[in-house]
């Protein structure tokens, strides 16, 4: 791969991962916020791939795979089955509106700028310069998670921190050891899969879910 | 010898499995305590065998596992406190439920395996497969309350630990440009020197936050409360009385870190916050609580909080009490829980003003309860005591006098609350004549033993504490943070 092509593909990636996040507080609909969790997996994948193949690593490719595999595929995918099954199309729990969300996810951005300066500066490449994109994520994702209340908008939330740090870990070390790439991809879906059966307990026995209402237990 | 190391994390591991496959079958039962022994014994005789050669740490897998004394000292601690809980649990007749041993034993393999990695990314992997293991056990009862707890248990923890990632992800990203990339602790320890100090302080800060959500440590402990008073008796005492201790063992490593890259300030600022807002939250709460299970909770913020001060002071004598401390609280916090599920089960609510007269009607229900409360409380004879002092000496030692005034004051009023609420459930004169409690079944002796056992266990590591002196030291030579 060469240089210019690499720095092209890493842009590229990273725009979209920025983009997805933004339209994730822009958007209301699950449906629409599952897709876009979609091609944030895809776009993680891709910047994963173009990293390997720029290093030379063919144990990144295959970490692109299972990437894609995981986050492009399966957990949107769980997550669609999930909101098929409870029929909560609409995060209607909002605590802020969408113009007020974009205000917000743009300071985070900048915030996110500001933060990552000495991590920037330890590499020159043009994956370094991508850096701040990830930690936009990780903030965006807060957002999601603090100002939603449904339960699969607080997944989506989740797994949005969750692909900001993989963007952050892959950009500035080519990623963490194997073993504990498996580790943590492994670790991710399984949580996804328990807030799953979780949220569709409590949705038994609350019956539609507004996390507004989880307040029996308080001091 | 590294064979050995393979033991405390394949037989719960194997354990977990067999219920899992055998849910019905009887012999499942006393798992999770087999487990609990197993990592018991290899404990004490890793702590035993690394003391007698001096120190030297030993590896397994390629270097990915590796014991010390402080290792081990931990690994002995999880297996008393799980010994603890779980013997409880059996010591009551009941039906066996296979996917319960199954998720108590892989919770155990869990934290055995976080204090075995000499690995800061399989270290996190690990705790955050405790949170993945205990999540159900949480939301075990499945009903609203249980289940609330559950959610916000496993969205807050899995957050927070996900923050902590990100931490090591940065040092991780330092290390690599200091041209040596590793998550391996001794290489970190090694490497600390040349670290970026601007990406290491990010690094250190994030993982420090991240762990102490997972520790209980204010302001990110409100998912505690709510996850201890709900999950099944055993459960909380192994989730208050270890695997807290197991998110503070991730910060001890981490202030080793920290110390030589970034001087000895930075990680006792941090911590000294978080200690003292712990000790602050866990004191307004406890005055004005009602239900006597978040109580116990409330209490285990108070000594996570006193143990991040402890850290926070650093040097030996703090390390060393705050080491103490983690095995004494374990104990007595587990026996806790245990007794409060019985007081739950014989009196049908966990509210404090429920339970009235307790110990005119039930004396073999009492008596453990004032003991424990007396043993958190700090009461001599038992090793609480002995280590709360050795902080507070340690922290004025280290010129902190006035932070250490304000954690005696803070002390005093989880006092007051926490000793107002179990007097209240426990003096009186019994106050319905007409159900004649003297029929009512006492605890047999069998059942009355874990509890005792523990406290007694309690008083005895105050006493052996000063010959175990070299093994402690040892630890904290371990972590690497000798005068």
């Amino acid at each position: 791969m060469t240089e210019s092509l690499f720095a092209q593909t890493v842009a590229t990636a990273t725009g979209l991962l920025m983009l997805t996040a933004v339209l994730q507080v822009w958007r209301r609909s699950t449906d629409a916020s599952t897709r876009l969790l979609a091609v944030q997996g895809a776009a993680l994948a891709l910047l994963v791939g173009a990293i390997g193949l720029a290093e030379g690593h063919a144990e990144l490719v295959a970490v692109a795979v299972v990437v894609f595999a995981l986050k492009g595929v399966l957990l949107p995918w769980v997550l669609a089955r999930t909101i098929a099954r409870s029929g909560i199309h609409r995060e209607d729990s909002s605590a802020v509106n969408p113009v007020s969300g974009l205000l917000a996810a743009a300071g985070l951005a900048t915030l996110a700028y500001a933060v990552s300066r000495p991590l920037v500066a330890l590499d020159a490449g043009p994956a370094a310069h991508a850096v701040p994109a990830g930690l936009t994520l990780v903030l965006v994702g807060f957002l999601v998670l603090l100002t939603r209340h449904r339960a699969v908008s607080q997944v989506i939330g989740f797994l949005v921190i969750d692909n900001g740090i993989a963007t952050v870990a892959f950009l500035t070390a080519g990623g963490v050891p194997l073993v504990v790439e498996l580790g943590v991809l492994l670790d991710v879906v399984l949580v996804v899969l328990i807030l799953r059966i979780l949220s569709a307990r409590l949705e038994l026995a609350h019956g539609e879910l507004d996390l507004h209402d989880l307040r029996e237990l308080h001091d | 010898m590294s064979l050995f190391l393979w033991i405390p994390l394949l037989v719960p591991a194997a354990c977990a499995a067999a219920a899992a496959t055998r849910r019905q079958a009887r012999w499942t039962r006393p798992l999770g305590l087999v487990s609990a022994l197993v990592i018991l014994v290899t404990g004490l005789g890793l702590l035993g065998s690394i003391t007698a050669a001096g120190g030297e740490a030993l590896t397994a897998a390629g270097d990915l596992f590796r014991v010390d004394a402080l290792a081990a000292y931990l690994l002995m601690t999880i297996g008393a406190v799980a010994t603890v809980a779980l013997w409880a649990d059996l010591s009551v007749p009941a039906e066996p439920d296979g996917w319960f041993t199954a998720l108590v034993c892989a919770f155990l393999a869990a934290m055995t395996l976080a204090v075995l990695a000499d690995n800061l990314g399989v270290l996190w992997v690990a705790i955050e497969a405790t949170t993945i293991t205990t999540a159900f056990l949480v939301g075990y009862r499945s009903g609203r309350r249980s289940l609330e707890a559950a959610w916000k248990y496993v969205v807050l923890g899995s957050v927070g630990v996900a923050i902590a990632f990100l931490g090591i992800v940065v040092l991780y990203a330092a290390t690599r440009s200091a041209g040596h990339p590793t998550l391996s602790w001794v290489e970190l320890v090694r490497l600390a020197p040349q670290l970026d100090p601007a990406v290491t302080r990010l690094g250190i800060a994030l993982a420090t936050l991240g762990f102490a959500t997972k520790a209980g440590l204010a302001p990110m402990h409100s998912w505690l409360p709510d996850a201890h008073s709900q999950a099944p008796a055993p459960v909380s005492g192994l989730m208050s009385g270890v695997l807290l201790s197991v998110a503070l063992y991730a910060v001890l490593r981490l202030r080793t870190i920290s110390d030589l890259a970034l001087g000895p300030g930075f990680m006792r600022g941090l911590l000294l916050v978080l200690g003292v807002l712990s000790l602050l939250v866990a004191a307004t709460l406890t005055l004005t609580q009602r239900d006597y299970k978040r109580l116990l909770a409330y209490s285990s913020i108070e000594h996570m909080g006193l143990m991040a001060v402890g850290v926070a002071i650093g040097g030996t004598l703090a390390t060393t009490a705050v080491l103490v401390h983690i095995l004494g609280h374990g104990l007595v916090k587990s026996a806790m829980f245990v007794q409060s599920g019985r007081i739950l089960r014989a009196e049908g609510s966990s509210k404090v003003a429920d339970v009235v007269g307790l110990s005119a009607r039930r004396p073999d229900l009492a008596g453990p309860l004032l003991l424990g409360t007396a043993a958190l409380l700090g009461f001599p004879p038992f090793v609480l005591f002995f280590t709360e002092v050795a902080i507070i000496i340690a922290g004025w030692a280290a010129g902190l006098a006035p932070v250490m005034l304000i954690v005696l004051a803070l002390l005093l009023l989880t006092f007051i609350g926490m000793s107002r609420q179990v007097l209240a459930m426990t003096l009186g004169p019994a106050p319905d004549r007409s159900v004649d409690d003297s029929t009512v079944a006492r605890l047999p002796r069998k059942a009355q033993a874990p509890v005792t056992v523990a406290l007694g266990a309690a008083v005895a590591a105050g006493l052996v504490a000063l010959p175990a002196a070299a093994a402690l030291g040892a630890a904290v030579t371990g972590l690497g943070v000798t005068p």
